[in-house]
Parts: C-alpha cells; structure tokens; sequence
C-alpha cells in the first residue's frame, strides 16, 4: 500500500488525513483515494482531472512528472505527498 | 424596504444590517478566504443564501446556508464534462487554449418563483450551468457552450471569457438573457435550448473598425433588465453605456456623459425603467475615479440627462473602483449599496441623493447583493 498525505492547508476545507491507497500509477492511487474522501478530488484536480495549476505532488520527495494524466508509477512502499505549489493562488 | 446587505470580499463575507436607523457589520463569515459572488435567494420553497468561494489553489467552491448565514454546507460547483478522448482542447479567437474546467463562479441568479430549486451560474471560461436541486449538482447548457459563435468569445479583463449577467425575464421565466464578457448579449427563449446574440448597436472600440459592430465580441460589463418594465435593459459597456427598449434587439448608446461613461457596474430601477445608476470611472487604462472623487451617475429619462451625485462620497484622493457586482438596489428602488476595491462601502436610503459611509477598510469588495423580499 502507497502512503498519501496531505498538506495542512487543505485541512481547514476538507479532512484529508494521511492513509493509504492502492495503485501502480498515481491516478490509480488518487482514484483509490477518492473513493474514501469524494469531496477532496475536486480540490486535487481540474474538472479534466489534471492536478490544479497550483497543487504539487511528491513522490518519494520527487515531483511528479506527468501533471495531466498523473500517469508517474507508484511502488508498493512510495509516500505520496499532496502539497500547495508556492506560486499563485 | 430592505433592511440587510451581504457584501463578498476579498477576506470574508459580511452581513450589514440596519438597526434603529443605522447600519452596521453584523456578522461574518469564511474570514480570509476570497469570496467572489454571494446571492440571496428569496423564494418561499427553501429560501438560502450562497456565496461562490474561490480558494485559489483548490479551485472555485459554492457554499450554500438555509438558515440567514448562521450555518453553512458546501455544495455542487458547475463542472465542464471531461472531454472526449483525442479531442483537442478548444481554441479561442485569439489562438489561446481555452481550458474546459470551471475558473471562477461569476454569476448566480435564481429562477422564478415556480422553478422550485432552480439555479443558474455564469462561469468563466464562459459555460451557462443550470441546477434543479438548489446547487447540490449543476448541468451545462450544452446549447450555448456549443454555438459556433462561442468561439468569436474572448477574455477582457480576465483570461478567458466569462458570463456575468443572467436575467430571467419576469414575464416568462423560459426567457434567459446573459451578459458575456467579451461576447455580447445573449437570448433563449425556450429555457436555454436555443440562443440568439442580441448586441445589435454595442460597439467596440477595442477591435478594428471593421469589427467594431460585431454583436459576438461586444464587452458588456454588466447587465440588468427592469422587473416591471421588462422590454428595457441597461448595460454598462467596456467603452460606453447603453440602453435598450425594445428586448434588446437594438441597443442605443449613451454619449457625452460627465465625468466619464466608463465603469462595470449599472443598477436599474425595479418600477421605473427609465432610472438607472451608473459608478463611472476615468477610463480602461486609468481604473480610477476622475479627478479623485467618487460619484455615481443617475438618470431619470432613460439616458436623456444624468445627475452627478456626491453627497457623502469621499472628494479627495479617492482612488475607489466599483466592480460589477459591487453596487445594487433593493425592492424598493431606494436603497442603493455598492462597495469598492478599496474597501469603501457606501448606502444611499433616497435613490442615491446621499450616501452614508458604513466603512472605509473592508478588504476588496466584489459583490454588494440586498436581502430580496420573500416570493
């Protein structure tokens, strides 16, 4: 299982606490999320499901390369890390 | 008359109340976050106020609360439908990718009185969303996004165009007028099936001559038709003001108003379509009151002759602007508000012969919306 957690400032609009998820790509582990958390998709992703211009995603520490289909291969023991981009907003 | 105003900031929604014979702020709500739109929606099936919330990095939200503001859920927002695979994503007039994924919540309007539940919402990138269950899910009008002459569509101030205006005619609730930015006037007659353009006479300063009557890349601000003279509407237009008396199908401008006809916001009176009021400013490039005093122009004859008031606006070095959402009258058509970028919030209680200052550091104002009585 993929460890994903959240940044802090999510929290004060939606509960999103750190847990974990299935999948080998990150859209199969967002997806695997969102069945547990439905509200948080749309503040992760635009209505075409690409990560919003100003949200960032680690993994392992390592942004994520593929913002569009999320497509980044995800291991069995990789943490997710689901953080603001420090740009706009 | 109406005795409370919701005003959507930059860092908060506030309510303003009147009490023995004063206004002041009453309550608060969604302190530091950007509240873009709010609207009170009044008819008797479930009465509800909702605010369009834009968080920035998480996208635009809409909240919704039933009872006055005390409480509040989050609710649907409008969503464009994911596009089919290998389609391109849509180009716009002026060769820009248009996203099809809501930006911002611009416009919010309830339906009539017998349309239980029924909501509409202006967005950009410029699709019409239409609810049946008080906000908690939203369509798009499929007929308007997919007219081919969306595509002449184009962004002013913002990046991509936007629907600002909604009014649903009162004599028929089928018949649906929106106000886009940049895109000119549009009609349904038929509860959203079908559109006409209906900006025949608005003209363009900012294309080239040839272009300069195209009814499809008309930038009307704003957008508001009279209750109880229906056929008349008012638009406060990028680069000058007009009027229409006969359903918008012409639209006649109005010239050689002091101190300016630039501005966003317009209001109309709910009896007397003939009355209107208009926050000009310098001009497109200067974005400010002329000469550092605050107005608002006031017409009692359709546009024939203007009144310049001042009375209680600030005169010197007063660099206020008042967007489109930011000024508005109630029932009555003697209460006048509007608030600026600035944090100004004035009221007028006589048609705007004088206005009362209720604050003078909010944080930005986007949208000034009365209480609207019960239906």
């Amino acid at each position: 299982m993929t460890l994903i957690r959240f940044t802090r400032n999510i929290q004060r609009h939606i509960e999103c606490p750190a847990t974990e998820a299935s999948g080998s790509t990150l859209a199969e582990v967002l997806e695997s999320y969102f069945k547990t958390n439905p509200q948080a998709q749309g503040y992760l992703l635009d209505d075409q499901g690409a990560l919003r211009k100003h949200m960032a995603i680690f993994v392992n520490g390592t942004q994520i390369k593929d913002r569009t289909h999320l497509s980044d291969a995800i291991g069995e023991d990789d943490v997710v890390d689901v953080m603001q981009a420090l740009s706009g907003g | 008359m109406s005795d409370r105003i919701h005003v959507a900031t930059r860092k908060g929604l506030f309510t303003i109340e009147r009490g023995n014979g004063r206004w002041d702020i009453s309550h608060t709500n969604f302190l530091a976050d950007n509240c873009t739109l709010v609207m009170h929606d009044s008819r008797s099936d479930r009465p509800g106020l909702y605010c369009a919330l834009d968080h920035g990095h998480f996208g635009a939200k809409l909240h919704r609360s039933f009872d006055e503001g005390k409480s509040w859920e989050e609710c649907g927002v409008p969503t464009y439908p994911t596009r089919p695979e290998g389609a391109e994503p849509q180009i716009d007039m002026m060769g820009r990718t248009i996203p099809d994924s809501l930006q911002l919540i611009w416009a919010l309007t309830p339906g009539s009185a017998e349309q239980t539940g029924r909501l509409w919402c202006g967005t950009i990138p410029g699709g019409l969303f239409r609810s049946d269950d008080h906000g908690e899910s939203w369509q798009l009008v499929e007929s308007l996004w997919n007219h081919p002459d969306r595509k002449q569509w184009f962004g002013g101030g913002a990046d991509w165009p936007g629907i600002h205006s909604i009014c649903i005619d009162p004599r028929d609730a089928k018949r649906i007028i929106v106000g886009v930015s940049c895109g000119g006037v549009w009609i349904s007659e038929d509860d959203g099936e079908s559109w006409v353009c209906r900006a025949q006479g608005m003209r363009a300063e900012y294309m080239p001559p040839e272009r300069a009557y195209d009814p499809v890349i008309q930038d009307p601000h704003c957008v508001v038709q009279c209750p109880a003279q229906p056929e008349k509407f008012w638009a406060q237009h990028h680069n000058g003001m007009f009027r229409t008396t006969d359903d918008c199908a012409s639209w006649q401008e109005i010239t050689n108003v002091s101190p300016s006809t630039f501005g966003f916001p317009v209001a109309v009176h709910p009896v007397d379509g003939e009355t209107a009021w208009f926050v000009p400013a310098l001009n497109d490039e200067k974005r400010i009151p002329v000469d550092g005093k605050v107005v608002v122009n006031r017409t009692r004859d359709g546009g024939g002759t203007f009144e310049t008031l001042s009375e209680g606006l600030p005169q010197d070095h007063a660099y206020d602007l008042v967007f489109r959402h930011a000024l508005d009258i109630d029932e009555s058509g003697d209460r006048l508000a509007f608030g600026s970028t600035t944090g100004s919030l004035f009221i007028s209680e006589n048609q705007g012969d004088s206005w009362q200052s209720i604050s003078r550091h909010l944080p930005p104002v986007y949208a000034v919306r009365f209480d609207k009585p019960g239906s």
